[in-house]
């Protein structure tokens, strides 16, 4: 198949793999405490169904989706609900949000499934709805509410291509390799019931060069399968090809126009790990209560890829993988490139944690001090997007926000190569997230005054059309009070013409 | 910027082997007063001050102003020249990254300008030189005081001419051919005595900047081809007035510039297209001062000139960014 190439990105970052990929996925043990965040999706927060004191079961919905972009919640394992309160959870801010909590009983009594043998038999919105209940959003990190990528049903995209994206482009992470190499089968039904629902006629798997075995593995696993629509592509190992823009364009040379959607050229883009999801929603019932996630890094004893309840706190992924070394110096959720600091390890697993990197001194990327930037543009080579960071890092710094608008600040997908192609480690995006949040809030800003402007004018022309209606009123009043017997006109007239004479 | 120290080697060797000990005294007393005067300024804003020395970018600059000097100077030319470089081109606008001007060409510029005798005055290369110049006189010419009528001053007239650029010019002025001009013994083979040998190790020096990537091909192949294109048009129209293409890449600062002074990150152009047109309208404005302007060699002008257009440069040359029209 022709590949194209995108442009900019960093070489050979497939690094540390294998630390954690050999072993097979191990399952991690149901922990006696369970917690989840509300806000683990992008979108609106769930909103709770259960109390304080009630006896849920493994997949029973807790919190159900509040609005179009949202997705419910699901207990992961028995137990009674223990508090509902605010609690840190896995966010770049470090703030905490409203969480349930389940105290596990340890019997992991489940739900009633409700499984589809033959998932044909199904209408396309019956399959959307399975996946909108089964609370699935994006596993690849990004945890949008997957329903509304495949909901074909409400749209008239003419979906061609559905890209299955297995381009694990960030170094130490590689979950959704061991997914591939283990549940092959299972990811190619997700991939033909997707075909299904999206009417695509082909589906492209992508996974990088490096990963041979898993290539060996689903070609074999496909030909077994005998379905043609379904093709697995080898694409280069060049950090971020596995950003979804990246790889729409490395697959068929397009892009995705800015402030668009890939369904607005006829591609969907979906994550292995959510194809799997969606298989198990769809095929055996089961709604999303648990995923794989790799922890790793130097500061964790046993790196592993592991199969575990969304909820149990990140201590107890560590105690699996036998503990913390001595050189753990920080905890990273998601990958060195993209991911996040977190403040402790009590912070539960959510849906979008793809990986719990526990990083020694050596492996924390910025922790040099920042030197001027000299304008070598070094940054501007390695961006996928085409961007010139070192002139929106000049307008971020200087406040300047309509202009680091005018550069398209908002087009830049955060990867961080900017930040290791820096021979001054300035530390880049975190200079873009911080303009990117200032320019959304004066949006905010702006829409509110607006708002206000628009209420204000509409209370004006309210008291000016009451003051009308009153002055009518009145009008007729008098009107109707002239139409009276003509003695009331005689007197005013008598007193209207005294009045000169007592003047003179 | 160790690597372009690296490069600047060949050519600074050459110089010095080709024009004799005044260059070495101009390198001494250019970086050593660059160094501190980087040191001054970061110690009075409270700046780290040998994390900041050791990105030798001072040293860079010291050298570049060095090199683009008269080959003898008396002492306080280079020591103005560094002082103004770093204080003022540098650090009064913010320091490093934040000067909108090439340093070592504005400290250039304002010597010329300023001390116009001083700074015209160049040692023939040794090889034209019968009896040679020793270190002592060239140690006496540095730093004595020099008045007219005195020894000093007739060894001064007796070792130094104009440059081949200027030679070229007041004569071509006075309506004598290219060909008689170069017939003068400042002329070699290729361009100037001495000169075309300096040039030549400046290029290796800028190839293997290109090589290492320390640089990126688009500024000096601007500046270079703008310079060509010019002169090879003149010279095809004219070449009884028009002196070769290759004398003028060869002779001056074209190399030094083009590969060393136009690529300073800092004061260039920060889009790939950008820097391409802004090396391009250096070697444009290069060939246009040296012809027609008031001075026989134009690159500080041009690189100065086209520092300011950077900004405008920069803001029409953005690449399409991803997804956008």
């Amino acid at each position: 198949m022709k590949l194209w190439s995108f442009k900019g990105g960093l070489p050979a970052l497939a690094e540390h793999k294998n630390d954690s990929s050999p072993v097979a996925i191990e399952t991690a043990p149901v922990p006696s405490t369970l917690v989840y965040p509300l806000r683990q999706h992008i979108g609106n927060p769930a909103k709770p169904l259960v109390a304080v004191g009630e006896h849920v079961l493994r997949g029973q919905k807790i919190a159900e989706a509040d609005g179009f972009v949202s997705a419910p919640i699901h207990a992961s394992s028995s137990g009674v609900i223990s508090d509902i309160s605010e609690q840190l959870f896995p966010h770049p801010s470090g703030l905490s949000c409203q969480s349930i909590s389940i105290k596990t009983d340890g019997l992991d009594q489940e739900v009633e499934a409700h499984s589809h043998a033959d998932f044909r038999q199904l209408s396309i919105l019956e399959l959307v709805n399975i996946v909108h209940d089964a609370g699935i959003v994006g596993l690849g990190g990004a945890a949008f509410p997957s329903y509304i990528k495949i909901d074909n049903h409400s749209h008239d995209w003419n979906i061609h291509t559905l890209i299955l994206n297995g381009a694990e482009c960030e170094p130490y992470i590689s979950c959704d390799n061991s997914l591939l190499m283990e549940r092959a089968q299972c990811v190619t039904e997700g991939i033909e019931i997707l075909l299904h629902m999206l009417g695509a006629k082909k589906a492209i798997l992508a996974i990088e060069d490096h990963a041979e075995l898993t290539f060996a593995h689903l070609t074999k696993t496909l030909s077994d399968h005998n379905n043609e629509a379904i093709q697995v592509v080898q694409i280069p190992t060049i950090y971020p090809t596995g950003g979804e823009k990246q790889l729409i364009q490395t697959l068929t040379g397009r892009e995705v126009p800015s402030g668009k959607i890939p369904a607005n050229i006829g591609i969907v883009c979906i994550n292995v790990g959510t194809v799997y999801a969606i298989q198990q929603a769809v095929v055996k019932g089961k709604v999303l209560t648990s995923r794989v996630v790799t922890v790793t890094g130097d500061g964790v004893s046993t790196p592993k890829n592991l199969e575990a309840r969304i909820g149990t706190p990140i201590s107890q992924l560590i105690d699996v993988c036998h503990g913390y070394t001595q050189q753990a110096e920080r905890l990273i959720a998601g990958g060195p490139m993209m991911g996040f600091a977190l403040s402790s390890d009590e912070i539960p697993l959510i849906k979008a944690s793809n990986c719990v990197l526990v990083a020694s001194k050596e492996e924390v990327v910025t922790h040099k001090q920042a030197m001027p930037c000299i304008r070598c543009g070094e940054c501007a080579s390695v961006c996928p997007v085409s961007l010139l960071p070192q002139q929106l890092y000049w307008h971020s710094r200087s406040d300047q926000l309509d202009k680091a608008a005018s550069f398209n600040l908002l087009d830049c997908i955060e990867c961080g190569s900017c930040d290791i192609a820096c021979p001054s480690h300035i530390p880049l995006v975190q200079h873009f997230r911080y303009a990117k949040s200032m320019l959304k809030a004066q949006q905010h800003e702006k829409q509110q005054s607006d708002t206000a402007r628009i209420r204000f004018e509409a209370r004006e022309a309210r008291i000016a059309r009451d003051k009308a209606e009153r002055a009518e009123k009145s009008r007729k009043k008098k009107a109707a009070l002239k139409s009276k017997p003509v003695k009331d006109d005689v007197d005013t007239t008598v007193a209207k013409t005294t009045i000169p004479s007592s003047e003179t | 910027m160790l690597w372009v120290l690296i490069a600047l080697v060949p050519g600074s060797v050459t110089m010095i082997w080709q024009f004799g000990y005044g260059v070495l005294f101009n390198i001494i007393i250019c970086v050593s007063t660059a160094i501190m005067a980087e040191a001054l300024m970061l110690a009075c804003r409270g700046r780290p001050i040998i994390p900041t020395l050791m990105d030798f970018s001072a040293l860079v600059t010291g050298l570049l102003l060095a090199l683009a000097l008269p080959t003898i100077a008396p002492w306080w030319i280079p020591f103005i020249g560094a002082i103004i470089a770093i204080i003022i081109t540098k650090h009064l606008y913010g320091g490093l990254g934040y000067n909108p001007f090439n340093p070592a060409m504005i400290a250039f510029a304002v010597l010329i300008v300023s001390f116009p005798k001083s700074m015209t005055v160049w040692v023939l290369p040794a090889s034209l030189i019968p009896d040679g110049l020793s270190i002592a006189d060239v140690v006496s010419l540095v730093f004595s005081p020099i008045s007219d009528n005195t020894p000093l001053q007739s060894l001064l007239d007796g070792i130094t001419a104009a440059t081949p650029l200027d030679q070229m010019k007041t004569q071509l002025n006075l309506n004598l051919t290219v060909q008689e001009v170069q017939a003068n013994h400042v002329f070699g083979s290729l361009a100037g005595e001495g000169w075309q040998w300096v040039a030549i190790a400046y290029f290796i020096g800028g190839i293997t900047l290109l090589a290492k990537r320390v640089i990126s091909w688009q500024i000096p192949l601007g500046v270079l081809l703008g310079l060509f294109a010019c002169s090879m048009l003149t010279y095809l129209l004219e070449p009884s007035s028009a002196p070769s293409p290759l004398f003028h890449l060869l002779s001056g600062g074209a190399m030094l510039g083009a590969f060393f002074i136009a690529t300073d990150p800092v004061t260039a152009s920060t889009t790939v297209k950008g820097r391409f047109i802004f090396g391009l309208l250096i070697g444009l404005l290069t060939y246009i001062i040296r012809t027609w302007g008031g001075y026989p060699e134009g690159i500080a002008f041009a690189v100065i000139l086209m520092n300011m257009a950077v900004p405008l440069i920069d803001q029409y040359t953005q690449p399409r960014v991803y997804g956008q029209k």
